[in-house]
């Protein structure tokens, strides 16, 4: 929550809620901080502001330091998700143009190494006569989701807050978690994961997912760290053209950073739906037709990026 | 029922029956064909076991499986191990509560095969999971909602039961051994003297391990159908075409009694080939019993069979489609008709005959039977994950071929589980001295004063 963030129009719709919740915690902290003797503060009221804008007083006893708001949960607390949250994608179809910074930048934040790929963008063409797009597909984070019904011992987990979690320390390895879902979103660590550089020494975090483990399963997380602290997710911020959309379903608001949009109105303008809603999975993904597009559909020859092609052409 | 044929014995005929089987049963050393064959049991294992410290060592990389067929030939044997343990309870429990004679001297062969099956599910199992270090948090953490945690709960189930069922009815078994076994090394003695748990042939340890048999059989009946249709649940519990199937339980079911019979014909064969004193017990009668019920469990797998396959073909919806004409046509059509012809059409045309019943045609039968079911299960498992189109993923995952390794793994958990009915067949009498005795008319009096006596003359 610094000034800089101030200057772009992204990440506001987030703000509003957090900095409810980060004046709870400072001013909790702040009690908590000038007197030491916590026994003095019982019976003392905070003032606080809520999400709509109320001031309302809160006995100081109520009042919890969060230390943990900004940096990633541990195995445990990653279980919690955020408080009065329930968050909601949108990808833009019409959008898309194939050119991967989304996947890459997800490899990199995430420090995936290896073959495991989260985020993917397939080529899809339903039909003989139907025309061909591409689909980047995410974890759909499910509200109803098979793969944390099968789990044997809860390493998937669905938070309050809609985000379904692996958490590595807990998994088996028994794979039923890849055998349930209907789209195909997890990836298995095969071998001992080559670690990059930067991850050594990091201290692992459900909401992060790196550093990975031999024999666990792990897949897109919906970046939570970078939703606490009120950013969007990095295939969010990494796509040029605006294709993915994330945001608050209770907020009914979604941002793809340069735009702040209405969710319901964005689904109901453009005939917004989830992909294998016959399932009654009820994913929190929602895709946007690809009518009226951005680009072309063009479909790079194998092993060739569009990138090179458009140098090439 | 079979009674009729039956004459009555005189006591001198009925004592000396007796005495013959004890003979006949006691457990002898192992000629050059049997150790042959351990040895080789063994290699395969430590062969096995080699390569699985080098998976724990390396992950499952070492395996043919990647992300898209994330369950290979570990799955697909680990049912086939349950499928064919479901024999002891058909055999044992269901045939000795329906009081068919004729299946007293194949109950432990049955009991054998059941356990040593359910040993090596439980252990193959173990060996597919990404972290076997974090067993306990099944314990930690189990989840009920879970269909892995019934599996757990029902073979463990089983398990005990059906060791139990071997148990009780060996105990005078162990302890003919244990008096009567001369020349044997020290720790043998001590083995029979430990295991037969005092067994003293009191008429009231009789009644006691009859009673705990007829509960047991009682019990074991509903937890076998437990075992297979929990585990056809962790493929019919997802949405994949050819697993979505509200079929697969008695599917599953079927095909196991199948597999199991197949597996206790086999074993006749193979006893009566290795022991020609087993053939006084181990009659063509036998064989031609065991030959109608298996071409029942084939005719009624077949009925499963068409139920699961037809409907869906009938139909061919979408994604369905796409699973089955890779196996009607596609890449696996060689395999997919060469099980069904061998492991269930041919059975049934063959054993539909007199002459097909001898114990010659229905060994092959049976060893058609048990390949088959291997391979079916391999059918069951495998194709709906390779079948469907993949993009973004290297060339080599997309198709699923096992590795060296991981085929050492699986003929190491196939030759353990021979092993241990082998080592069964070494130390104890594979056959219920009297449950036979019982079989042929010989009354419970004479059992149970006569059974310790051996042959004297």
């Amino acid at each position: 929550m610094n000034n800089e963030d101030n200057q772009s129009d992204r990440r506001k719709f987030l703000k509003y809620g957090f900095l409810a919740a980060g004046l709870t915690v400072v001013g909790g902290g702040l009690q908590k901080v000038l007197s030491q003797d916590k026994d003095k503060d019982a019976g003392k009221k905070v003032k606080v502001m809520t999400t709509d804008g109320k001031v309302i007083e809160v006995d100081d006893a109520h009042c919890k330091a969060a230390q943990s708001c900004c940096s990633p949960a541990t195995p445990e607390g990653a279980r919690q998700g955020i408080p009065g949250k329930k968050f909601v994608m949108v990808i833009d179809l019409s959008r898309c143009g194939h050119e991967l910074k989304c996947q890459h930048s997800c490899q990199r934040y995430h420090h995936l190494s290896g073959m495991n790929v989260w985020l993917k963008v397939f080529k899809m063409q339903e039909g003989e006569h139907t025309a061909p797009y591409w689909m980047p597909k995410p974890c759909m984070h499910c509200d109803k989701p098979p793969c944390v019904k099968v789990c044997p011992v809860s390493a998937t987990f669905k938070r309050e807050d809609g985000i379904v979690l692996v958490d590595n320390t807990r998994c088996i390895g028994c794979r039923f978690c890849m055998a349930a879902c209907p789209y195909s979103t997890r990836s298995f660590n095969w071998e001992e994961p080559q670690l990059l550089n930067e991850t050594t020494g990091v201290v692992y975090s459900p909401e992060t997912g790196f550093p990975q483990k031999k024999g666990t399963v792990e897949k897109c997380d919906f970046c939570p760290d970078m939703l606490k602290q009120g950013k969007l997710p990095h295939c969010v911020t990494a796509c040029p053209n605006g294709v993915f959309f994330m945001g608050d379903l209770n907020e009914d608001t979604v941002s793809n950073g340069a735009e702040t949009v209405r969710f319901s109105k964005l689904i109901k303008d453009k005939g917004g739906y989830r992909l294998n809603e016959i399932l009654g999975t009820e994913p929190s993904v929602y895709y946007l037709p690809a009518v009226k597009r951005l680009f072309p559909f063009q479909d790079p020859l194998p092993g060739e990026s569009n990138e090179d092609k458009e140098k090439k052409g | 029922m079979e009674n009729k044929e039956r004459k009555e014995l005189t006591e001198t005929e009925a004592i000396d029956l007796l005495h013959e089987l004890n003979e006949d049963m006691l457990p002898k050393k192992f000629g050059i064909v049997g150790n042959s064959w351990t040895a080789l049991l063994v290699i395969m294992l430590l062969t096995g076991i080699y390569c699985y410290i080098n998976q724990i060592r390396n992950g499952l990389s070492i395996t043919g499986m990647r992300d898209f067929v994330f369950w290979g030939i570990y799955i697909s044997n680990f049912v086939f191990f349950v499928a064919i343990s479901l024999v002891g309870s058909l055999i044992t429990a269901v045939l000795y509560l329906l009081k068919v004679e004729w299946r007293a001297p194949l109950s432990r062969i049955s009991e054998v095969i059941a356990v040593s099956a359910i040993v090596f599910a439980g252990l193959i199992i173990i060996v597919d999971m990404g972290r076997p270090d974090r067993m306990i948090n099944m314990a930690l953490h189990g989840r009920i909602q879970s269909p892995i945690i019934w599996d757990v709960m029902v073979v463990s189930t089983y398990m005990t039961l059906s060791f139990l069922l071997l148990y009780f009815p060996l105990l005078p078994g162990i302890a003919f051994c244990r008096d009567r076994l001369k020349g044997i090394p020290k720790w043998q003695h001590k083995m029979y003297q430990i295991l037969s748990l005092g067994w003293k042939y009191s008429p009231q340890q009789y009644a006691v391990v009859k009673k705990a048999i007829t509960i047991l059989s009682i019990i074991i009946i509903p937890v076998a159908l437990c075992i297979h249709t929990v585990t056809s649940w962790l493929f019919a519990s997802t949405y994949r075409p050819g697993w979505d199937s509200t079929n697969f339980g008695a599917y599953f079911v079927s095909g196991a009694f199948l597999v199991g019979s197949g597996g206790v014909v086999a074993g006749m064969y193979i006893l009566r080939q290795f022991n020609p004193a087993y053939k006084k017990y181990l009659t063509d009668m036998h064989f031609d019993k065991m030959g109608r019920l298996l071409a029942l469990l084939a005719l009624v797998y077949a009925y499963f069979s068409i139920n699961e396959y037809l409907i869906p073909a009938y139909k061919m919806k979408g994604e369905e489609a796409g699973h089955l004409n890779e196996l009607f046509t596609g890449y696996y059509a060689p395999m997919f008709w060469s099980v069904q012809f061998f492991g269930m059409i041919l059975p049934i045309l063959v054993l539909m005959f007199k002459k097909g019943r001898k114990p010659l045609p229905m060994f092959i039968m049976a060893v058609f039977v048990i390949v088959g079911a291997w391979f079916k299960r391999y059918l069951i498992v495998i194709p709906t994950m390779s079948f469907l189109p993949v993009q973004e993923i290297p060339e080599a995952w997309k198709h699923y071929s096992p590795t060296f390794q991981e085929w050492a793994i699986t003929g190491g958990s196939l030759a353990g589980a021979l092993l241990l009915i082998t080592l069964f067949v070494r130390f104890f009498p594979i056959i219920s001295v009297w449950e036979v005795a019982e079989e042929k008319g010989v009354s419970h009096d004479i059992i149970y004063t006569h059974l310790h006596e051996g042959n004297e003359k």
